[in-house]
């Protein structure tokens, strides 16, 4: 029993996890409904972009804190250029935009093989990060204490952007209806661009705070993005707080499995019961009333 | 395939069902190809120039690349050696560099194009067992030969394929034989979901049943997997006295970094890693893997003229950070090893090459290496690695004299069931 309510904990650390990776596509793919396949390498960059500041700073604990709002403008600056130069001119042409932007991540791939070298790099872990705090019968890393509270704070940030900020009515307003809030005067251009700007800038964040538990390679991203977005299907398009429930939820059946087989027969596990559940629930755990059907 | 595996009768009428159906199939499947196969074993190299040409097939792109662009430097070095030096038979060498893209078909594909258009002689590279699997029967299919220089999990034998690396008994016995004599009586073992770590553990689980080391428990996650907080706290409730790891690539930092986090030292609990070596240490961060153990047959720190001057050549060609490890070294002796077989043959062509190669030897940067023309694997010594802070690996046991290479296990009695898992 120790050890089941011990699984959960670990599985809101999973979730945590997968919570900050899939946030930013739940903007970008659920809100926008483009399907970024290069939003993993947005991640790959926020890792890296946490590599350089660490070697110009030096400091492990100054150059996290610089690189977190510093992977946030990396990711969101490739996030504008690859709006304004490609998805801008795909939207409605969901699979069109499904091969170019895999296309980007792979470009991207090759591009940090180039400039990084093939093999992985070390970002240290600050000192006050390292070890481990015993909670419930196991040992929860530091890391993932910190990764917990970063998601929750990026997910209130998120959340409260939305809600209360002209901005944030703005893309709600585009995503409610399109037609509609550009009638009554909203660019839906920029509001377009503004929030791919800010998915990507997460995916950016995400990837700094991921070098603290995982490794820093060209092809990082791509272990995270599928997750990202079984999460945001999961959860329902259009509602961040579906990718929340979601991201615990599976975390939580992924440790819970963990336990009793091992992790990739977990995986399995969890990929039967999403299919199942996607069966009874297609449009995911919350849905978004609209009266835009695209 | 000189060597048969004794498999229980039922298991190999059923094998050899499926191979005939798979024949069947395949046959079916390419009709057109299969035409042009009776043309194909006619080898157009051509030796009457200044120049023979070789192939060099690694990944220079995708999820292998960490890895395989490190081999591709080290087959350049001794090819540039051999050049020096006059070439092989009077020839100079040149090289046709292929992208194996990661992908066991683009591999298949390159193969095949670098034996029948560009003609080459031998062709030098691969990596994951996929790969291999994939190049193998291009190379039976062409009769043409492959230099293959990575440890892997035996159980394998071409007459087309020559095997540099190390096969399971030159490694991962050598390894369990060291945690038993260091006093191991369990073991945790942890792995990537695939062909090698399945392959290593079932030997793993044979050996700790004939020995009397308790297997605690044996986990397994997808390739590229950074999860690890259940599997790190599993291992540690159930304290072995060592954990065996055949993760493979990014998996290890996360894995490694976790298990530092949780508070698990060498000390307490090493890790035994077969896929770990002097370059993977830097990405791992050597604060989080510091004082584990590595399983290898050659490491950059080994003591010897002929391990200096490789090591000085390599950083010389390819610059003073870089690293040497025990791939790299079994590539750069597979080309060295080629040339002479060449030369001992008189003759590029690989018939000559293949009648040739039983005992022709080299004094490699890991010691001196034979063929065994039985099995077309070498003798290896087998060293245990500790990883020590300035991130290099350093010899605290080696075996007392090279291992002959057994990659069917023939020579060990509770190896015998093992064949189910191939």
């Amino acid at each position: 029993m120790d050890l089941l309510v011990g699984q959960l904990f670990t599985g809101l650390s999973t979730g945590s996890i997968l919570l900050l990776a899939a946030l930013g596509l739940s903007l970008t793919f659920g809100q926008m409904g483009v399907v970024n396949m290069a939003h993993g390498e947005f991640i790959m960059a926020g890792c890296y972009t946490a590599y350089v500041v660490q070697q110009v700073v030096g400091d492990a604990g100054a150059s996290l804190l610089i690189a977190l709002p510093a992977g946030f403008l990396v990711g969101g600056a490739m996030g504008l250029v690859l709006e304004a130069l490609l998805i801008r001119r795909l939207y409605h042409r969901p699979l069109d935009t499904l091969l170019v932007t895999f296309g980007v991540g792979l470009i991207l791939q090759q591009a940090a093989r180039d400039v990084f070298g093939a093999p992985a790099v070390n970002v240290s872990v600050p000192e006050a990060l390292r070890g481990g705090v015993d909670l419930l019968g196991v040992t929860v890393p530091r890391t993932r204490l910190f990764i917990m509270a970063l998601a929750v704070l990026s997910v209130a940030a998120v959340a409260l952007v939305l809600r209360f900020t002209p901005a944030g009515r703005r893309i709600r307003a585009v995503v409610g209806n399109r037609d509609l809030a550009e009638t009554a005067g909203i660019s839906s251009r920029a509001v377009d661009a503004g929030t791919f700007f800010i998915g990507s800038g997460l995916a950016g964040v995400a990837g700094v705070a991921l070098t603290l538990i995982g490794s820093t390679s060209p092809t990082t991203g791509q272990s995270y993005l599928v997750d990202a977005f079984l999460v945001v299907v999961a959860g329902g398009l259009g509602r961040i707080k579906g990718a929340v429930v979601a991201a615990v939820a599976l975390g939580a059946l992924q440790a819970v499995f963990e336990t009793y087989s091992t992790a990739s027969l977990a995986k399995v596990g969890v990929f039967v019961v999403i299919v199942v559940f996607l069966q009874l629930r297609p449009q995911g755990l919350f849905t978004l009333r609209t009266r835009s059907l695209a | 395939m000189p060597h048969r595996f004794p498999l229980p009768a039922r298991l190999a009428r059923a094998l050899a069902a499926s191979a005939a159906l798979t024949g069947l199939l395949a046959t079916a499947a390419c009709g057109a190809r299969a035409g042009e196969e009776t043309v194909a074993a006619e080898s157009c190299l051509d030796t009457s120039g200044d120049t023979v040409k070789v192939g060099a097939l690694n990944s220079l792109s995708g999820t292998m690349a960490i890895s395989e662009t490190t081999v591709r430097d080290a087959i350049r070095l001794a090819v540039d050696e051999l050049n020096a030096a006059g070439g092989v038979q009077g020839k100079q060498i040149e090289i046709v560099a292929e992208d194996g893209a990661s992908e066991p078909t683009v591999f298949a594909e390159k193969a095949e194009k670098l034996i029948r258009e560009d003609c080459v002689a031998a062709v030098f590279g691969g990596w994951t067992s996929a790969s291999r699997k994939a190049m193998l029967p291009v190379f039976e299919d062409n009769d043409s030969l492959l230099y293959y220089p990575v440890q892997y999990e035996g159980l394998e034998a071409s007459e087309n394929i020559f095997y540099t690396g190390a096969t399971t008994n030159q490694q991962i016995i050598p390894a369990l034989d060291y945690l038993a004599e260091t006093g191991a009586e369990s073991l945790y073992l942890v792995g990537s979901d695939y062909v090698f770590p399945r392959t290593a553990n079932a030997i793993i689980n044979a050996y700790a049943e004939a020995h009397g080391i308790e297997v605690l428990g044996e986990d397994y996650v997808t390739l590229g997997s950074t999860e690890f907080s259940t599997i790190v706290n599993q291992v540690k409730s159930a304290g072995a006295d060592a954990v065996f790891n055949t993760l493979n690539g990014d998996s290890n930092v996360a894995f490694f970094r976790e298990y530092a986090n949780v508070g698990l030292t060498a000390a307490d609990m090493p890790v035994m890693s077969v896929s770990i070596a002097e370059e993977e240490v830097g990405g791992i961060g050597v604060e989080n893997i510091e004082g584990q153990l590595a399983a290898w047959n050659y490491y950059q720190t080994l003591d010897s003229p002929a391990n200096s001057a490789f090591v000085e050549a390599f950083k010389a060609a390819y610059g003073a950070d870089r690293v040497t490890s025990d791939p790299m070294e079994a590539a750069y002796t597979s080309v060295h090893l080629w040339a002479a077989t060449v030369e001992k043959a008189g003759s590029f062509a690989v018939a000559d090459v293949q009648a040739a190669a039983d005992g022709v030897s080299f004094d490699g940067p890991e010691g001196t290496v034979v063929i065994d023309g039985d099995n077309h694997h070498v003798t290896k010594t087998a060293r245990i690695g500790e990883i020590s802070a300035d991130g290099l690996l350093y010899t605290v046991w080696e075996s007392p004299a090279p291992i002959e290479p057994d990659p069917f296990l023939e020579g060990y009695d509770w190896a015998a069931d093992l064949s189910v898992t191939e």
